[in-house]
């Protein structure tokens, strides 16, 4: 890639991006795990997240279009800061996923794939994560949290709201 | 932090480091760690794929193939690179066994990888986790970090003269990449679709070159039986089932968890004495022996049954992944059918038309059917439906979701006539709202 200073990423993430399409035989394998990190790091796949992978990897934007649209992590539009992930699959729904989950949308008055208006939050019900042992479990990002009931729910929001002031004052 | 479980008629062999500290690499070395690997060396390949073979240890990703057989295909003299490639994509609803091992014995799995790669001739192994596993991720990349600085990977391993590199790889969300060669395609960096088989991936795999590919608790098992020696793995199981398996107790169950018993345990006996039983004193209606893919079975049809992949397969399921789906008398099987094909109608990768359009219209159907919309003959069309999606898929995920179908509609026949005639569901549980006709 060409110097930091064109990349659309923070300098580390563009240095580990370097780095990353020379850890394959073929630099292409790097594509979908810089998917991911980019999204981690702008929120989705943007225009110029899209533009800047293709450019990095050597392939056009409909091919980098083309993989992302079949992986269910990989977004097109933003999310909250805090995307929950309700597990409702068979072992989470046998122990009251779908109580945890109509919680969640209470709490936040949206649905399926719904942000909240402060872009706190976004809920979204989601296949299983493996998580089965330990159910009804969700995923708040990347952290798990195990054997839920509905009433962990308003807890869970008001720790990931506070969480939120704190980075947001940063 | 998932929570670990025990059970005195549990045999800890892979589980064995679990809870002690093993994802550091000292704490693992002093627990008799990556000697294995060394013994590996000085044995050579021939050695460890005979102990493979005599280990009976067959793929825990839920096909059951001989792992030391699998190993002996690729073949010796190769112009392409050849490679390892551990699946850690455990998507499979009621599996998360391999969860566990990631986060309690990382480097278990990196040392099977090592051995794996010296039986087949491979300088290069892949450690692919499912991009929710980002925390697991992390631990296996650490421990592959400490791993380089001691010299157990690198250009010269162990002081051999030996190359061997681990490349780890997050997936992005994709069920359909546990199936082997989507998930070869994933890590190519393209769309997770199927292959056409053959070239079987021991001889064209990942880049072209001949590949192994195992599931990751097949692999944390190798180092394992390489220390107590195949014939003695052997001894634990049944009869041509090798060892030990994790299987995940899930749903209602009294002590949900992931235990590690002998192959051939009883089912019954798993459920009610090292699961406590289920849940609230309630009856059991029905178990889903081997992950969310696996026909149901019925109380009546396990109480005899030891769970391995000959006798399951006889009683006419599959051992699978090992995820043991516990159902009581208060659930509702068209609901339990809709909930497990909605899951392979999202998961579909839409490229063969019986699968794509086939778990799609089996979810209409469903919908519409626990809904109250339902006809009779409807019940005969969902099951012909699926039968017809049987064997005509590039890979098992129509065979996935046709299967467990069927069993629903045979099994629960009752069921399903008792939600026509525009009534709500019948066996809805008590406080949930009912779908009523409009």
């Amino acid at each position: 890639m060409s110097p930091e200073t064109m990349s659309i990423f923070s300098p580390a993430l563009a240095a580990r991006f370097d780095a990353l399409v020379q850890k394959y035989p073929v630099k292409r394998s790097a594509l979908v795990p810089m998917l991911l990190y980019a999204q981690d790091e702008i929120g989705y796949l943007s225009d110029a997240v899209v533009a800047e992978v293709a450019d990095r990897i050597g392939i056009t934007e409909l091919e980098v279009r083309n993989v992302a649209s079949y992986y269910s992590m990989l977004r097109f539009k933003p999310a909250g800061r805090y995307n929950i992930q309700v597990c409702t699959n068979i072992s989470c729904m046998l122990r009251g996923a779908y109580d945890v989950y109509e919680r969640f949308q209470e709490e936040l008055g949206i649905g399926h794939k719904g942000v909240t208006a402060d872009g706190v939050f976004s809920l979204e019900e989601v296949e299983c994560i493996g998580a089965c042992c330990w159910a009804p479990a969700i995923q708040v990002n990347y952290d798990f949290h195990d054997e839920l009931s509905p009433d962990h729910v308003p807890g869970i929001l008001s720790g990931y709201r506070g969480k939120a002031r704190v980075e947001g004052s940063r | 932090m998932p929570r670990l479980v025990s059970h005195p008629d549990e045999v800890k062999i892979v589980t064995r480091r679990f809870g002690m500290g093993a994802e550091k690499i000292d704490r693992y070395v002093e627990l008799g760690g990556y000697e294995a690997a060394k013994k590996c060396f000085a044995q050579g390949p021939e050695w460890i794929i005979d102990e493979m073979k005599a280990s009976g240890l067959r793929g825990r990703g839920g096909a059951g193939f001989p792992t030391g057989m699998k190993w002996s295909f690729v073949p010796k003299q190769s112009a392409k690179p050849k490679y390892v490639l551990v699946n850690g994509d455990e998507s499979e609803p009621g599996t998360c066994k391999d969860h566990l091992i990631f986060l309690h014995d990382p480097h278990a799995v990196i040392e099977g990888t090592i051995i794996a790669g010296l039986a087949i001739g491979a300088k290069v192994g892949f450690i692919y986790l499912r991009g929710e596993y980002r925390y697991l991720l992390e631990i296996v990349e650490r421990a592959v970090a400490d791993a380089y600085e001691r010299g157990f990977l690198g250009k010269n391993i162990f002081g051999s003269g030996t190359e061997f590199q681990v490349i780890t790889q997050t997936g992005a969300g994709a069920y359909e990449v546990g199936e082997e060669s989507a998930l070869m395609e994933s890590l190519e960096g393209k769309r997770g679709i199927p292959r056409i088989k053959p070239p079987f991936p021991a001889v064209v795999g990942l880049y072209g070159g001949p590949t192994v590919i195992n599931n990751a608790e097949t692999i944390a098992a190798v180092p394992h039986i390489i220390a107590m020696g195949g014939a003695a793995y052997a001894g634990v199981g049944s009869p041509r089932n090798g060892g030990t398996r994790l299987f995940g107790l899930s749903g209602h169950i009294e002590r949900p968890g992931v235990y590690e018993l002998p192959m051939g345990y009883s089912l019954k006996k798993m459920i009610f004495e090292v699961g406590g039983g289920v849940r609230g004193g309630r009856k059991l209606k029905a178990v889903v022996p081997g992950g969310s893919s696996t026909p149901v079975l019925l109380p009546e049809e396990i109480e005899n049954l030891g769970m391995d992949f000959d006798q399951v397969g006889k009683a006419g399921s599959m051992l699978g992944s090992g995820g043991v789906v516990v159902i009581d008398d208060q659930t509702c099987m068209v609901e339990f059918a809709l909930r497990t094909i909605s899951f392979y109608a999202h998961e579909s990768c839409g490229w063969c038309i019986p699968c794509r359009e086939g778990t799609d219209w089996l979810k209409k159907s469903l919908t519409r059917f626990h809904a109250g919309f339902g006809a009779a003959s409807d019940i005969d069309n969902i099951q012909y439906l699926a039968e017809n999606m049987l064997g005509r898929t590039f890979c098992p995920l129509g065979d996935a979701a046709a299967m467990p179908t069927i069993a629903f509609v045979k099994k629960f026949r009752k069921e399903f006539e008792d939600h026509l005639n525009g009534k709500p569901c019948p066996y809805a549980r008590e406080g949930v709202p009912q779908l009523t006709v409009v």
